[in-house]
Parts: structure tokens; C-alpha cells; sequence
């Protein structure tokens, strides 16, 4: 098990240098390093002499990917991508381009994002499941039916539609809770009520859906037939077969995305101004500060790795059958 | 589900709250807070650097420099804010000869503005000047360790302040020479104030490993010295009258060094804990919390020295109130709150619950707040009256124009074919329409480059620019399309095709504009060059790539806009100034517009007093960039803002930025109000719940009735 | 005179090889079975025509032309810079007939007051008629009423009618082939015992052919949806938004279909370092998050197009350049989770003992891999097709939104919602863009949600089996 996780981390590697090349090559497409000291510098009265003293500051002023004037080894390292690469693998992100320290922003805005996304997930699962398990329950009903169509319905839906609806009723119609903003401690749950509201009838649509044919799936099969005929009530064989049974694919469905919480969400998080990393993300592509595109696709791209390798364990740990190799 | 959501509801009202969309803690509701928002997170902090609107919220409170403009007076006055006087500006040849003040520009060697400030100024506590009782700093020799346990400014247990000098504002001054500060307006400071350059120079060329802290006190700026404990005196090369309005910016505000070494100490950058982020001032406010994603705090300065509210103001100021607190000792407000609000809808709903005191107006939240009287004139609904809300407005000294590349073969171009071709197109643009569909009639159509209030501006029917509008029954009227069209066929486009080959005429232009409004006023744009049979094609791009273009000269037609740095006619003329062209001397002059005659006028225009002869140099420039039309001139936004009925005291002061001390807030009608507007709804939640239990319980009974017969 | 947009040439690439494979299955039962079972379900069938109807405007809309101008000096003939469509010629008034600012659904009067001199030199602020909206009466506030009722009705049954005789026309057709009789068949209709469930379709129909009689009638003098902030007919927006929303739908997939297949069969068939290479690149393409490529990529878009000014000389080809490069780059990064799935069933295919014996006899890779795997994969790739279709309608609204998504001067249902979210804080609220969006978007994604539904029960072999 330590071998094969050992090993799933080596082969992450090369994916995060991948993963560098790739965000380092379009960024620096599009923006030259005239432009980012441009962007932070402003508009106003601004000569050739501040944009190149910026670059000399920060690095920008040497060659993207090769330098032909540095010596040997020199022609690889001295360059932007060389200098910028090395600290990411060792977690440093060093500062932005406006010159705060990225690492300290990430810490600060890791706390408003997981107030989002975790209840988000709970609450998530919670009603997913407790519909999934009505609905299967009340099979070829008008409950199921009707509910598969409003499913259907609630999937065809724009997820903006419900932020701006959600806003506009809850927020601003019936006073119920503060229509955006973000506050620290005990104080923030009147805040993250409305989003993590949202986001579950967001996603009600399709994973109650998806969640129902799980279950019917699990109820088709023979050893649920079989405890019916010994005389269980539904109910019971609902709750401790189907249900126990029907969590495997659902919970190992889950730990895919764990890690990503972390990331948060960009859309609910611009709208509610919620200060998250979300937010932190769109905000640095709109003012084009490189280190933190870069330094939050890295992130990224590691959660997402760590994300796969939870989920092969998870498998294992479910089902003895499977073995990691 | 709905149980969970009510059991958190539940929860929450555990704070005991009567509102419960009040985003603030319920026990904040009874003191002197003043709430407002902001839009952009401010990138620098540091008085030297700094540079735009949404850093001058913060900064202007904080930070003071010499001068300031009155609060109540129009048009805008300087008074001294820090300075004992206004400081007169002392001529001198180039033998050093005292000149008299009525001399020609041309004669003068250099200018004398000798400076001295109010001797009781102390700045704000703060750890860097915190002394040990062997009067030794305590924090100037910080080690990894010690720094340990500090995350932000206010871990340091122990603060300490001191007198502001003379050296102070020297220090500042200095600063904008550091190679390490990028001083926006070190470039424009160096070709005045004598010797700033070559200090620039001497300091960018110190070793890196020295630049972390440069003690400036050792470095000599022959133009910038002290005279005594509080007296300093600044020499600029030659004639700058406009100077003055400098010294009223924070870039002129006083820094000590022990800030600058103070922050400047390992490890503490690492921390986010820089000068940049955590400013030092005398102003009547502090920064209290620096969170930059979510709320800027200000809260009152201790140590701030008093200073009173205007005894006088403009015209007509006491009947509105704006004197009932003159002579009082300000300020008048203990915090100000402000929160990061990105979209304008939660702010302005925000602002309608009561959370928020002020607000600008969205343009789509218009028709909701302000309606036009009989008389055409700006009020407010009867809806927002009710609330108590009042409106102020005011013209801004900023202008909004289409400017026309000067160095494209089409458009541009010093010939008559050009020239009627812009004609054509200035009246075409039908800008009244434009503020009436996007600015909700919130602009004044601009007659030439200088907003009114700004001295060179002719108001009424003098000041129309007769290429674009003419004189009906005694008010200025758009000129007729067909006059246009007119003008297309002598330019030789007639229904807007070449005469030659008959193709239709294509022109572009080039916008930075994205986001939510950008369609509408695109389409609008085709709308009107269509009037005249021209195809426009909108080439919108991100701004970085379209101040490239306009860097390079590539783009035909632009849209741009100019707000005032002062209230001086050279701040607006000198965006068309040759010598100013963005190609070629990457200046200010984005339209490369190049008349030797108005370049002439502007060079005498610059170094002139505010006269009679000077309006008159002034009326021959308009008058030739009028009949030239690098610009459409477009419009001057005129400023809407609304206030709730417990916030005293707001005037619209579009120059000074340190407008928060006058600021007076009654918190108990605020709290009485905002209970008032914010009951909760619950009904509709109660009936959702109980449609779905509706739903769900025949299917139940059902159940339950197949559950029991099966036992049966 | 005829342009052909680069995303017009693949859409008709698409319906060709549509038609192609309709052809071609036809002769093949294996692959007309489960199009058979697809027919037999009503829901599938109403779904399928009301996609029908959008295609069809999307289509129309994608035949762009120059218009030719009227006749100048020289002889030659004279095209406006300016491209049009098939579609703007057939909707004729709606596109020119602008208002100045916005008006309600079938309003005549404009949606604010505004000053207005009246005859007689004095100013008194009020609604101002509207240019087009109600034109044809004379006192709009007490005659607007009756006259759009009256409108409705009228529209209403001659709706009824043509979809009546229209419905007489496909029984007599059916009757016809099955050699029955008029009546009978139509009682068989009724009682859904024919094997096409044609009384959905009838339903269908004849909602769609009333829907459409009513708003024809109507927008000959009015504006069905109202007019947005610069007095652009809403309706107009939303046909027009069509060809947007279904271009980004199925050229992304068509994009990266290819890709997919072949990286998916190679990866499954070859494994070893050919597996690894791809699975490395798909690992290291999904680990991305999808918003910052997009981002990314769309601000590379603009600056190729800065710095070839000159060959786009026109807003639509800019945007249509946009448009492609959007689906290209949301291909990227949607092809990974087709090529994952097609990689495991390859993977346990070519264990199975036909494919083993075909190697086993020597028949080459590039054979094997169309012969034997593709057909037999086939069913995952249908699968997909129609699955990520809404998927990808539903993305560009919200890409659009990040301001990411189409060109801003594009028409789309992402532009709509995004102009119109600051026109719901109005009071009274503007809802009407919002609303057209919604419901435009919301027919569409639901028919191809409840498509490709049929389509997958119909095409999966574990359901199949149930």
C-alpha cells in the first residue's frame, strides 16, 4: 500500500511539470512582462524606466525559456520559467505581482471556501441521497415520476438562473438573510445559508437523479429480492441493504473531489463575495498577476492528484476484490 | 432539508438579532460606524506610490499632506491642511535675484515655495516609534524569533508616536526617487523640483543588497531642503503654478523614517507587514484592519490634533445644513467600515436595507431612485423619499470621449477630407442619446475638452462648439443628420461609400469595454456610424491589448476617458499637446494630435496665472481643436449619489479626497430604520414546506396502508 | 453574395455525415434496431421534433451572405461589408424594427417616462408611444387589449387548423402505406397502437404550429419579448442566440471526437508506453482547472486577432473565429472523460475472442481497431454525443458570464443573461430578457435532456438487457 502510494506520488511529477509548462506557455502568449508591470504600475504618467526597473525587480527582465548569454547549466536555469518552477515544487509561491505573500493569501482564503464547500457537500449529500432513496422507494408512483420529470426539469436549468433567483427572493424580497458579504467565526453562518443553499438545488437536478438509478439498480438485485421474500419489511431492506450497498459507488463517487473543496467555487464565490479562493482565482486572471494563476493551477492540479490516489484507496477499502498495483 | 435550514436559522437567532440579513454584529448597531463599500481592492497603500480613486478612500483619510481644497467652496479652493499658510511661490533669475511676481515665464531660472507646518502634529501610534525606557526603539532590531508570533501590524503589544518635522516631508519627497518605490509621478516630479532626477539616478545604482533600506536622510536633494524644526522649502526649475495642486496629494504627505526602517527589517515582508500595506499618517483616521478580500477598517486617530469644521461655505450651503456643525471639532465618527462589494446589485440592495449609507447609482437602478421633474431637473422617487433618502449631484471633472487616431490614413490626418469626415461622424454620434439610454440622462454633452467648473469652461450658449451644434430658439441643438450627410459627400463618402470604387466605407474601433453593459452600447455605436452608411466593427479586446494599440498607433477610433489630477485647464489641454503623442514620445496624447499653432498657445497657457488673457489663449485652443476634431468630444459624467437621512455633512467634493472627517452619522435612526425596512418574510418558506409534505403524504398513507394490509 | 463561415462549413460537414450515416444505417439492422427503439418512445419523439425546429433555425441562420447594395454609379454590382443570414431575411421586420430604449412584452408605450414636447411648445414627461410596438392604433391604452386578444384568437384557430389538416396529411400518408383505412388508422392512433407513437407527435405539432401562428401574428405589430436596453427586439436576440447555442453544443464534440476515439482505441489496444503517454496527457490536460484554460486560451484568441487586424475585416467573422475557438478549447478539455471510458471498454474487448483470434491470424492493428473495436464502442461514443450536448449549452451561458464565452457582440443566451442580470435590480424589474433566455435555453436543453435519455436506454446494452 505505502509502496504504491510512494509510487502514484513519483508519477505525480512529471504530470505537475506538464501541468507548469502548459500554464506557463499560454500566460506568457498572451502577456508579455511589459504588460503585468504595466497592469501593476497603472495608467497614469508611466514611463519605460518604471516598467523596466518592475522587471528587474520581480525577475521578468530574463529570457522566457533560454537564456544564450548565460554559461553552461546558466542557459536553463537563469530564466523565468526555470526560476519560477523550482520553488512551486517546494510549495513556496513566493509573492504576487502586486507583492503580497501568495502563501499567507492562499491560508487566509482557505477558511471561506471550505465554509462554502463542505456544508455545501453535506447538506449536498444529506438531500441527494434522502430524495434518491424517496424516489426509488416510491418506484412507478406518480411521486417518482413526477419527481424524475422535475429532476429533468431542474437540470435544464442554468445554475445562474438559481443565483440571481436565490438572490432576488430569499435576499431581497424576503429579508432573510444578508444578500452577500462574508464575516468571520459564528457570524458567517448567516452568510453561507443562501450560497450552500443555491448550490444544493444546483445540483439536485442530476444527482438526485443519478442517485435514484443507483439505488433502483441495487433494489433490482437478488439478495434484496431475496430479504424481501424472507419477510422484511421495505422499509428495513430499504434502509440496510439498498442504502448501505447504493453508499459504495456514491461515496467513492465523493472522495474524487474531496480534495478540490479546498479550491472552492469560482461563480458562487463572485457573486456572494465571499473572499475565497475562488474568488482569489478569478480576481488574478481579471488583474493578470501571474504568480497567482500559476501558484493556484499548481494547487490545483496537486488536490486533483491527491484526489485520485484517495479514490484507488478507497476502492480497496471497500471492496477487498480490488488490489492496487 | 428545510428542517436542517431552519434548525441553522434557528441557531443563528441565537444572537438574539431583530434583523437577520444585518450582515454587521447586532452590537455595532448603536455606535458612530460609518458603512460604505468599495469595489476594488486597493493595490498600494504606500502615500508615494499610489495612484487611483479606490486607494484614496483609505489613503486620503490616513495620510496629510500640506494643502487641501475646501470642503464647502466652489469652485475649489486650496487652504492649508498641515501648512500654517498657502505658500506664494518666489521667482528668481539665474543669478539668483528676486524677481517680481507679475514677470514673464520665459525670464525665470527657478521657483522658490517655502513651507512651513503647524508645529502640534503628531503622528498616529504605531510600533515603529515605540522606545524601550532606555529610550532605545524597541522593535528596530527585530530577529526571526521575535517575529515568531506576529501575523499583522497589531501583534505588537507596544506603540509609541512622535512630533512630525520638517524632515519628514523632505523624507517623503525623497522617496520618489527610491528605486524600490515605483512613484507614478517621479517622471513629471524630475522635470520640476531641481536635482530629483539625478537623486534617482545616484540611489538606482546602490548594490540591491543596499536598496532594502536606504536611510534617505544621508542623501542630498539640493531641490528639496529644511530650513528649521518646521519649515522646508522646495525649488523647481522654472514656472509651475499647478504645483500647488500637487502639494495637496499624498504623494507629498509626511513619512518618518523609523516607518521606512521599521518595515523594511527581514522577515517582515514575508508576513505581508509593508509600508504598502500598513500606512503611517497624522490624519484623523488610521487603517485598524487591513483585509483587503473583505473590509478596510478606519478608525479614529488618538492622537490626531482637531481640526475644526468649516465656518463658511458656498452659496446657499447653510440653508441645506452643511454649516450646522462649523466651528465643532472633527472628526465626527469613530470607525469606518468598508466591504469589498464586486457586483453593483448586492451593494445597491444593500444599500436600500439600510446597510450601506451612501451609494452611487448603477445605471439600471436608475429609474428606481430618480425621476426628472417637470423642469427636467434630477429628484428623487416618491418611493426614496419615503426612506428619507436624499440625492446630490454634481458634474465631474472628468471627461468620456471617442478619440480618432490622428496618424491613420482614413480617419486621421491634417486635410480637409479627413477633417469633414470627423465633422460628419461628431454629429452623427448622437451623445444625448447615449446618456439618456446608458447614463440615464446622467452627463453633460461636452462642447470641447474642459468639464465645466474648471477654469476655461463657457457655460450656456458662448460655449457650444459650433461644428457640432447650432442655436435653436436660444438652446444648443444637435446639427441636423442630413448636415452630416452633407458633410460625408464633401468629404467625398456620399451614403458612405468611396466615390471612387463605391464601397462602403469601413472604419473600426477599438474598446476595452467587456462585462454585462458591453453589448448594448456596441450595438448603439453601429447604430450611429450606420446613420451615415458606415459599417463600424467594434474591435474589443483586454485592456492590456488595447493600450498596446494605442501605444503603437494601430488603432482608428477609440474610446478613453480623463479624469482631473486638478482643477487646472493644462490637466485636460495637455492630452493633446504634440510633444505629449503616445506613438512617438509614449506621453498622455492618445489621439497623436499634432498642430504647431495649439502647441504653441498651450506652452503659453501652461505658465499662466488665471486671467482674463490666459481665458482668452484658452478660447483660441478650443476653437482650434474644434474645428480639427481629434476628438468626439463625448460627455462629462455627472455625479450621482444618494444618501440615507442619518448621514450629515455630504457635499460632493470632486478633488479632495479626505472628505471623511466632515462625515457625521446618527446611528440611532439608522438602527431604527434599518429594523423598520429588514422584518423577514417567513410565509412563503412555511408554504413551500407544506406543499411538500402535501406531496409526499398520500404516497405515505398508501404505504402504509400496503404495509399493513400485507400483515394482514 | 455567399460567405462561408469557418463554423458554417462544419455544421454542414455535421449534416452531411449525419445524412451519411443515416444512409448507411439503414442498411444495417444492427444499428437501426436501437434508432427503432429511440422512435417508439412518445417522450423522445416530441423531444426530437422540437430539436428538430431549433436545427432548423439554426441552419437558416448559418447561410451568411453579403447583401447587395442598391445600384451605385459603376456598373459592377456593390455588396455591403455587412453579413447577413438566410434567417434575418426570413424574419424580415424584427431585426430593423428597433425601438430606442426598452419596452415591455407587447407593450405600445415605452417602458420610462421621458420628456416630451408636445405640440403646442410645452414639455410634459410621460410614456412615449413606440416606433413599431402598437403602431397601427390610434389610442393604444384602451384598444392594445382587445386588438392582441383579438389577435390571439384569430391565430389560434387558423394554428388549429393548419396543424388539423396537417395531421390529416401524415394519417393519410400512414393509412396509405399501411394499406388501412382513413378511420381505422386514426383509431389506432388514438389508442397508440401503431409502433410509432404518433399521437405525440400530432401534440406536438400542433402546440408548435399554434406557438408559432400566435407569435407571427403578434410580432407583426408588436414585440412579442419586449425590446432590451438599446431597443433590440428580444425575440429577435433569441432566435438568433439559437445558432450559438447549438454550434457550441455539437461542433465541440465533433472537434474532439476523432481525438477522442483514437487516443481512447490506441490507449486500450497497444497499452504499454502508448498507454502510458496518453494517459499521462489526459491526467496532466484534466488536472487544469477547465475555467483557467479557457481563460487562458481566449486571451490568446484576442491577441492572434490584434495582430492580424486586417484579416478580419468584419464583427462576424471575429466572432465566429471566437465562437470556433471556443469549441475547440472546450474539446480540449472535454475529450479526456470520452477517452477514459472508451480506454476501459477497449481494454476488456481486446481480451474477447474474436479480436484475440483475429490477431492471432494476423490481421493488422489499424483493422482490428476499426473493424472489431469501434463498432463495438460505438454505443459509448452515441452515448456521449448527446449527453454532453446540454452540458455544453448550459457551460457557454456560464462561460459567458466569467466573460470568457462568446464574443460580447454575438447573439447568445450567456450575452442575454448576462446583460440582464443588472436588469432585474430595476424596479419595476426588466425581466423580460431574462425570461426569453430562460425559456429558450430551457426547451432546448430539456428536449436534448429527455433525447438523450432515450438515446441512452435505447443505445445501453446493461439496460438494454433489463
Amino acid at each position: 500500500m505505502i509502496n504504491y502510494i510512494l509510487r502514484r506520488i513519483a508519477y505525480a511529477i512529471p504530470i505537475l511539470i506538464g501541468v507548469n509548462i502548459i500554464t506557463f506557455v499560454l500566460f506568457f502568449v498572451v502577456n508579455t512582462p511589459d504588460d503585468m508591470a504595466r497592469m501593476q504600475l497603472g495608467d497614469k504618467h508611466i514611463s519605460e524606466a518604471a516598467i523596466t526597473k518592475w522587471k528587474e525587480e520581480r525577475g521578468y527582465d530574463k529570457p522566457i525559456l533560454w537564456n544564450n548569454n548565460a554559461q553552461a547549466v546558466g542557459k536553463v536555469t537563469e530564466t523565468i520559467f526555470f526560476q519560477n518552477s523550482v520553488k512551486l515544487f517546494l510549495f513556496d509561491f513566493g509573492r504576487s505581482d502586486s507583492g503580497r505573500d501568495i502563501s499567507y493569501d492562499i491560508g487566509q482564503r482557505m477558511l471561506p471556501s471550505l465554509s462554502i464547500t463542505v456544508p455545501g457537500l453535506v447538506f449536498g449529500l444529506l438531500a441527494y441521497i434522502t430524495f434518491g432513496l424517496i424516489l426509488a422507494f416510491f418506484r412507478g408512483s406518480y411521486i417518482d415520476v413526477s419527481g424524475v420529470i422535475l429532476c429533468v426539469a431542474m437540470m435544464s436549468v442554468s445554475g445562474l438562473f438559481y443565483i440571481i433567483g436565490g438572490q432576488f427572493l430569499i435576499g431581497k424580497l424576503l429579508h432573510l438573510v444578508p444578500i452577500s458579504g462574508y464575516d468571520t467565526g459564528f457570524n458567517s453562518i448567516k452568510f453561507i445559508v443562501l450560497p450552500v443553499f443555491i448550490g444544493l438545488i444546483g445540483g439536485i437536478g442530476a444527482s438526485t437523479r443519478w442517485y435514484r438509478t443507483i439505488f433502483l439498480e441495487e433494489m433490482g438485485k437478488d439478495y434484496v429480492r431475496t430479504a424481501k421474500a424472507k419477510g422484511l419489511s421495505e422499509t428495513s431492506v430499504l434502509y440496510k441493504h439498498v442504502l448501505m450497498n447504493g453508499l459504495i459507488p456514491i461515496l467513492t463517487g465523493v472522495v474524487v473531489i474531496l480534495p478540490s473543496l479546498f479550491m472552492g467555487s469560482l461563480i458562487v464565490e463572485s457573486f456572494f463575495a465571499i473572499p475565497g479562493l475562488g474568488s482569489y482565482t478569478i480576481d488574478a486572471i481579471s488583474s493578470q498577476d501571474f504568480a497567482i494563476v500559476r501558484s493556484m493551477v499548481f494547487l490545483g492540479s496537486v488536490l486533483y492528484i491527491i484526489g485520485l490516489i484517495l479514490t484507488d484507496i478507497s476502492y480497496t477499502l471497500v471492496d477487498p476484490r480490488v488490489r492496487l498495483n | 432539508m428545510s428542517g436542517v435550514f431552519i434548525g441553522l436559522f434557528l441557531l443563528c437567532s441565537g444572537c438574539e438579532q431583530s434583523e437577520w440579513n444585518n450582515p454587521y454584529p447586532e452590537q455595532d448597531a448603536s455606535k458612530r460606524i460609518y458603512y460604505d463599500s468599495f469595489r476594488e481592492r486597493p493595490k498600494h497603500l504606500d502615500p508615494v506610490s499610489s495612484y487611483s480613486a479606490n486607494e484614496y478612500i483609505f489613503l486620503g483619510q490616513i495620510y496629510e499632506p500640506p494643502l487641501q481644497y475646501h470642503f464647502l467652496k466652489r469652485p475649489y479652493e486650496l487652504v492649508p491642511l498641515t501648512a500654517t499658510e498657502l505658500p506664494k511661490p518666489v521667482y528668481f533669475d539665474s543669478e539668483g535675484q528676486v524677481l517680481p511676481e507679475d514677470v514673464e515665464a520665459e525670464k525665470i531660472d527657478h521657483v522658490k515655495y517655502r513651507i512651513s507646518i503647524k508645529s502640534d502634529i503628531l503622528f498616529q501610534p504605531h510600533p515603529a516609534f515605540a522606545k524601550a525606557a532606555n529610550d532605545e526603539y524597541l522593535y528596530h532590531d527585530l530577529s526571526p524569533d521575535k517575529l515568531e508570533n506576529i501575523h499583522a501590524l497589531s501583534d505588537f503589544d507596544v506603540v509609541g508616536t512622535r512630533e512630525v518635522l520638517a524632515e519628514d516631508y523632505v523624507y517623503q519627497i525623497k522617496r520618489m526617487a527610491h528605486p524600490k518605490i515605483h512613484s507614478p509621478i517621479a517622471g513629471l516630479m524630475g522635470k520640476y523640483i531641481v536635482g530629483l532626477n539625478h537623486l534617482a539616478k545616484e540611489l538606482h545604482e546602490l548594490d540591491s543588497s543596499e536598496k532594502n533600506y536606504i536611510n534617505l536622510n544621508n542623501y542630498d536633494l539640493p531641490g528639496v531642503r529644511v530650513i528649521d524644526k518646521t519649515t522646508f522649502e522646495i525649488t523647481l526649475k522654472q514656472k509651475y503654478p499647478q504645483f500647488l495642486y500637487w502639494l495637496s496629494m499624498t504623494f507629498f504627505a509626511p513619512m518618518p523614517w523609523e516607518a521606512e526602517y521599521f518595515y523594511s527589517q527581514d522577515g517582515m515582508e514575508d508576513k505581508n507587514i509593508t509600508l504598502d500595506w500598513y500606512p503611517v499618517g497624522t490624519g484623523p483616521f488610521m487603517l485598524a484592519e487591513n483585509n483587503p478580500n473583505r473590509r478596510m477598517v478606519l478608525e479614529r486617530n488618538p492622537n490626531f490634533r482637531g481640526e475644526t469644521y468649516p465656518e463658511e461655505g458656498a452659496e446657499g450651503d447653510r440653508a441645506l445644513g452643511l454649516l450646522e456643525d462649523a466651528g465643532k471639532k472633527m472628526p465626527f465618527i469613530d470607525i469606518a467600515i468598508y466591504s469589498l462589494e464586486k457586483e453593483s446589485i448586492p451593494s445597491w440592495n444593500k444599500f436600500l436595507q439600510g446597510y450601506y449609507d451612501t451609494s452611487g447609482i448603477a445605471s439600471d437602478s436608475f429609474d428606481q431612485a430618480v425621476q426628472f421633474n417637470t423642469g427636467g431637473d434630477a429628484e428623487l422617487t416618491p418611493e426614496m423619499q419615503g426612506k428619507g433618502i436624499r440625492l446630490i449631484t454634481a458634474v465631474t471633472t472628468s471627461t468620456s470621449y471617442m478619440g480618432f487616431n490622428m496618424a491613420d490614413d482614413v480617419i486621421g490626418g491634417d486635410n480637409e477630407r479627413a477633417r469633414l469626415l470627423r465633422r460628419a461622424i461628431s454629429i452623427a454620434v448622437d451623445y444625448e442619446e447615449y446618456i439618456s439610454i446608458f447614463a440615464n440622462g446622467r452627463g453633460k454633452p461636452s462642447q470641447g475638452p474642459i468639464p465645466p467648473g474648471i477654469f476655461g469652461a463657457v457655460e450656456d450658449k458662448e460655449g457650444i462648439n459650433p461644428y457640432v451644434y447650432e442655436l435653436k430658439e436660444g438652446r444648443a441643438v444637435r446639427r441636423d443628420i442630413e448636415q452630416a450627410k452633407q458633410l460625408m459627400v464633401q468629404a467625398g463618402y456620399p451614403n458612405g461609400r468611396e466615390q471612387a470604387t463605391g464601397k462602403p466605407l469601413v472604419l473600426n474601433l477599438d474598446t476595452p469595454a467587456a462585462g454585462p453593459g458591453a453589448k448594448a452600447t456596441f450595438d448603439w455605436m453601429r447604430k450611429q456610424f450606420s446613420k451615415l452608411g458606415i459599417n463600424l466593427v467594434i474591435r474589443a479586446t483586454d485592456y492590456n491589448r488595447f493600450q498596446e494599440k494605442i501605444r503603437k498607433g494601430t488603432a482608428q477610433i477609440y474610446q478613453w476617458g480623463w479624469n482631473a489630477d486638478y482643477p487646472d485647464p493644462e490637466n485636460f489641454f495637455f492630452l493633446l499637446y504634440g510633444p505629449n503623442g503616445k506613438v512617438e514620445y509614449s506621453g498622455e496624447n492618445a489621439s497623436n494630435y499634432n498642430n504647431a499653432e495649439f502647441d504653441e498657445l498651450f506652452n503659453q497657457m501652461k505658465s499662466m496665472n488665471n486671467s482674463p488673457e490666459r481665458l482668452e489663449v484658452i478660447n483660441q485652443m478650443v476653437e482650434i481643436v474644434r474645428k480639427d476634431a481629434p476628438w468626439l468630444w463625448g460627455f462629462h459624467p455627472v455625479g450621482f449619489s444618494l444618501h440615507h437621512g442619518w448621514y450629515k455633512n455630504s457635499k460632493p467634493n470632486l478633488m479632495a479626497n479626505n472628505t471623511l472627517k466632515y462625515k457625521r452619522v446618527e446611528p440611532m435612526r439608522r438602527a431604527e430604520k434599518r429594523s423598520d425596512w429588514n422584518q423577514p418574510t417567513w410565509w412563503p418558506i412555511a408554504l413551500i414546506i407544506l406543499i411538500m409534505v402535501a406531496i409526499l403524504l398520500p404516497a405515505i398513507i398508501s404505504y402504509r396502508r400496503r404495509e399493513t394490509e400485507s400483515i394482514l | 453574395m455567399p460567405v462561408i463561415f469557418i463554423t458554417d462549413g462544419l455544421i454542414f460537414l455535421l449534416v452531411f455525415m449525419v445524412l451519411g450515416f443515416v444512409l448507411y444505417a439503414r442498411g444495417h439492422e444492427h444499428l437501426r434496431a436501437p434508432w427503432r427503439d429511440v422512435t417508439r418512445r412518445p417522450i423522445a419523439m416530441s423531444a426530437a421534433i422540437i430539436l428538430f425546429v431549433y436545427i432548423v433555425f439554426g441552419l437558416f441562420d448559418s447561410l451568411h451572405f453579403h447583401p447587395r447594395l442598391e445600384a451605385s454609379d459603376s456598373n459592377e454590382p456593390v455588396y455591403s461589408s455587412e453579413i447577413s443570414s438566410v434567417l434575418d431575411v426570413l424574419l424580415g421586420d424584427l431585426r430593423n424594427n428597433t425601438e430606442r430604449t426598452y419596452s415591455a412584452p407587447l407593450a405600445s408605450y415605452a417602458f420610462s417616462k421621458e420628456m416630451i414636447e408636445q405640440t403646442d411648445g410645452t414639455q410634459i414627461r410621460t410614456y412615449p408611444r413606440l416606433k413599431y410596438g402598437g403602431a397601427h392604433l390610434d389610442d393604444p391604452s384602451s384598444q392594445s387589449n382587445t386588438d392582441i386578444i383579438k389577435r390571439i384568437l384569430i391565430s389560434f384557430f387558423l394554428g388549429l387548423l393548419v396543424s388539423v389538416s396537417v395531421t390529416g396529411i401524415i394519417l393519410l400518408i400512414l393509412s396509405k402505406r399501411n394499406n388501412l383505412g382513413f378511420k381505422e388508422t386514426m383509431n389506432k392512433c388514438v389508442r397508440n397502437e401503431l409502433p410509432v407513437p404518433w399521437y405525440a407527435i400530432f401534440i406536438t405539432l400542433c402546440l408548435i404550429i399554434t406557438i408559432f401562428t400566435c407569435v407571427i401574428c403578434l410580432s407583426q405589430s408588436y414585440h412579442v419579448f419586449g425590446t432590451d436596453k438599446v431597443g433590440q427586439d428580444v425575440l429577435y436576440q433569441s432566435l438568433k442566440s439559437i445558432r450559438t447555442g447549438l454550434v457550441i453544443g455539437t461542433l465541440t464534440t465533433l472537434i474532439m471526437l476523432p481525438f477522442a476515439i483514437m487516443t481512447g482505441l490506441m490507449a486500450g489496444y497497444f497499452r504499454g508506453w502508448i498507454d502510458d503517454v496518453i494517459q499521462y496527457l489526459y491526467t496532466t490536460l484534466n488536472s487544469i482547472p477547465g475555467v483557467l484554460l479557457i481563460a487562458a486560451s481566449i486571451l490568446l484568441l484576442q491577441v492572434y486577432i490584434s495582430n492580424h487586424e486586417a484579416d478580419f475585416s468584419s464583427l462576424e467573422q471575429r466572432g465566429d473565429l471566437r465562437l470556433l475557438f471556443l469549441c475547440i478549447i472546450l474539446g480540449i478539455t472535454s475529450w479526456t472523460g470520452l477517452c477514459r471510458l472508451l480506454r476501459a471498454e477497449t481494454l476488456k474487448l481486446r481480451e474477447v475472442d474474436y479480436v484475440q483470434a483475429a490477431q492471432a491470424f494476423g490481421v493488422g492493428n489499424l483493422r482490428i481497431m476499426l473493424r472489431h473495436l469501434l463498432p463495438n464502442v460505438m454505443h459509448i461514443v452515441m452515448i456521449s454525443i448527446v449527453l454532453d450536448f446540454s452540458g455544453l449549452v448550459l457551460a457557454e451561458a456560464v462561460l459567458s458570464y466569467v466573460g470568457i464565452g462568446v464574443d460580447p457582440s454575438m447573439h447568445s443566451w450567456g450575452n442575454m443573461i448576462n446583460s440582464a442580470r443588472l436588469e432585474i435590480a430595476r424596479d419595476p424589474v426588466v425581466w423580460w430578457s431574462l425570461a426569453a433566455a430562460f425559456i429558450f435555453m430551457f426547451i432546448l436543453v430539456l428536449s436534448a435532456n429527455l433525447f438523450s435519455d432515450a438515446v441512452r436506454d435505447a443505445f445501453d446494452p446493461r439496460i438494454r438487457e433489463n
